[in-house]
């Protein structure tokens, strides 16, 4: 008989509690007047920052399963995905409610007129449905194929974050093309893997 | 010779099942821990890098003025005059307005320039004044300083970023300068120039700009009353985050046109290529007058966040200053000249 894996029971709440340290970090420096001199504005842009990161780790877990084989790493593309979507949430009520003090005016201008608004409005857009279909009982009603197709908008999502980035930076745009790089990297990881099954998949027809 | 002490009683033994599942449990715990720990820590390094939490509070560092010390010895903000124009608005607190600094010479987050300081020396620093001028000069700065009577004025700053803030400047009136130098009908801009010394400021050696810094000012707008040279802030010289020893302060215009650490004043027929500008034109104009009404190509203009406030204002035309600067541009178009 086949050994299990090992169930890795601490694994997933470990990660649920490390992603939401960095909140609880933000909520008690900004009671305590640690945020700086312009609080919002700090923890606008760190929230955007760890939902980024959060989103991109999410993207990775299957090329790096498919790299190393590592088969207890899958299931945290869900982890990951759904803690990005939370800071992401976060990025969002905090320039709503925060930053533009709810102005719900300003906010539509924003949205319509300035690109970066516009990007960064759409990515959660499209998150919405995915989060929203996280859960088993939503798979088992769509079905595996669906699903599977549904959720390739993953692989839009993370870009249009890392363009969100990149619009809003004033002249330096290090940090914003890192993440670009890396997000091209796992993007182009999965096309090779695809290419392959692709091109296996059709030498194992025309073998048939 | 020392005996062993009694076995215990097999009933108090650990079963092993037990000691294993413990040594389990303890391994799981230091996994969970091990694990949130470097996910959260990771998350917290990316997303704060630029804020370290504790800026070192420069209070205590920033000498006092120099001058002065020739007249009133040890009482320079003291023989300080209370300058015209000033806003009674409530002013920014002295931590915020020096750990919160676009200065991209000493870094690019807005805590860097408070952390890196240090390495910019404001002294001895000598200024040129050159270019369409009667009287072409290079001297010291304190030689400078001593020719004007300093004055206090609390002005409004706003950033081209949407935030703002009240700071209570030393300075003279840029005018007073321009009078001395006595520039000759040519002269119809002023440039200034920032230090360019990798050494003193890091920044320069990225080329996230082309350095040295320079700005520059229509001769009329240099003449306006309410341009001011400054020297110090809250009643103490220059911190190096803001611009010391000497730096332009042109309150109506968004706060980069205030160019820092300046060494260099030089009158010019041509408008200045200024740095910013040069940068990225559709997004900093030349003239860079505060307009609610003139978006930035990529943020509406029409609000600001004054520091220290949870709530945005609206940002007033010219940042206020309206009725005195107005005149100088009747017959522009704004939306082109922006």
């Amino acid at each position: 008989m086949k050994r299990t894996l090992r169930p890795r029971a601490w694994l997933q709440p470990a990660l649920v509690t490390g992603a939401v340290l960095p909140a609880v970090g933000l909520g008690v420096e900004a009671a305590m007047g640690r945020l700086g001199a312009n609080p919002i504005a700090e923890a606008l842009n760190a929230c955007g920052l760890m939902a980024l990161v959060l989103l991109v780790a999410s993207l990775a877990c299957t090329p790096v399963r498919a790299l190393t084989g590592v088969a207890w790493i899958q299931p945290l593309r869900r982890t990951f995905g759904l803690l990005g979507f939370g800071y992401a949430a976060l990025h969002l009520v905090i320039y709503a409610g925060l930053d533009q003090g709810l102005a719900l005016k300003a906010i539509v201008t924003d949205v319509l007129k300035r690109p970066f608004i516009t990007v960064g409005m759409l990515a959660f857009a499209l998150m919405v449905p995915l989060a929203w279909t996280s859960t088993k009982a939503q798979i088992a009603k769509l079905g595996g194929a669906r699903w599977r197709r549904l959720h390739k908008l993953a692989y839009v999502i993370a870009p249009l974050g890392v363009v969100h980035f990149v619009l809003r930076v004033k002249k330096d745009l290090s940090e914003p093309l890192a993440y670009g790089a890396v997000v091209a990297l796992v993007l182009g990881v999965r096309a090779v893997l695809w290419l392959r099954k692709r091109s296996a998949a059709k030498s194992g027809l025309e073998a048939a | 010779m020392a005996r062993l002490p009694p076995e215990p009683p097999s009933s108090e033994i650990t079963p092993e099942a037990l000691y294993s599942g413990r040594r389990e449990f303890l391994k799981n715990t230091a996994l969970f821990v091990g694990t949130s720990a470097a996910l959260g820590g990771g998350l917290w390094t990316l997303a704060r890098h630029g804020s370290r939490a504790d800026p070192p509070p420069p209070v205590a560092e920033v000498p006092p003025l120099p001058i002065g010390s020739a007249s009133a010895p040890g009482a320079a903000s003291a023989a300080v005059v209370k300058g015209p124009y000033s806003t009674d608005e409530e002013q920014t607190p002295f931590r915020d307005v020096t750990t919160y600094n676009n200065y991209y010479e000493l870094g690019l987050d807005k805590s860097d320039p408070a952390l890196n300081a240090e390495t910019l020396r404001a002294r001895p620093w000598t200024v040129t004044i050159e270019g369409e001028v009667k009287k072409p000069v290079t001297l010291d700065i304190d030689t400078l300083i001593s020719w004007f009577s300093l004055e206090e004025r609390v002005y409004r700053m706003r950033c081209v970023e949407t935030w703002s803030m009240v700071i209570p400047w030393l300075g003279f009136p840029l005018a007073e300068l321009v009078k001395r130098a006595e520039p000759t009908g040519n002269a119809k801009y002023v440039a200034f120039q920032t230090l360019y010394d990798p050494r003193q400021l890091p920044g320069q050696k990225s080329s996230v700009l082309d350095w040295p810094y320079v700005e520059g000012l229509r001769i009329d707008e240099a003449t306006n009353p309410l341009t001011m040279l400054a020297v110090g802030l809250y009643g103490k010289s220059l911190p190096g985050q803001n611009g010391a020893p000497l730096r332009l302060v042109v309150p109506w215009k968004y706060g980069f046109k205030g160019i820092k650490s300046i060494v260099k004043i030089r009158f010019v027929e041509k408008e200045p290529a200024a740095t910013w500008n040069q940068a990225a034109g559709n997004e900093y104009g030349f003239y860079a007058n505060v307009n609610p009404e003139v978006d930035h190509p990529r943020w509406s203009q029409a609000t600001e966040r004054r520091i220290g406030e949870l709530t945005r204002r609206k940002t007033l035309m010219f940042n206020g200053y309206a009725e005195q600067v107005a005149g100088l541009y009747t017959g522009m178009d704004l939306r082109k000249a922006y």
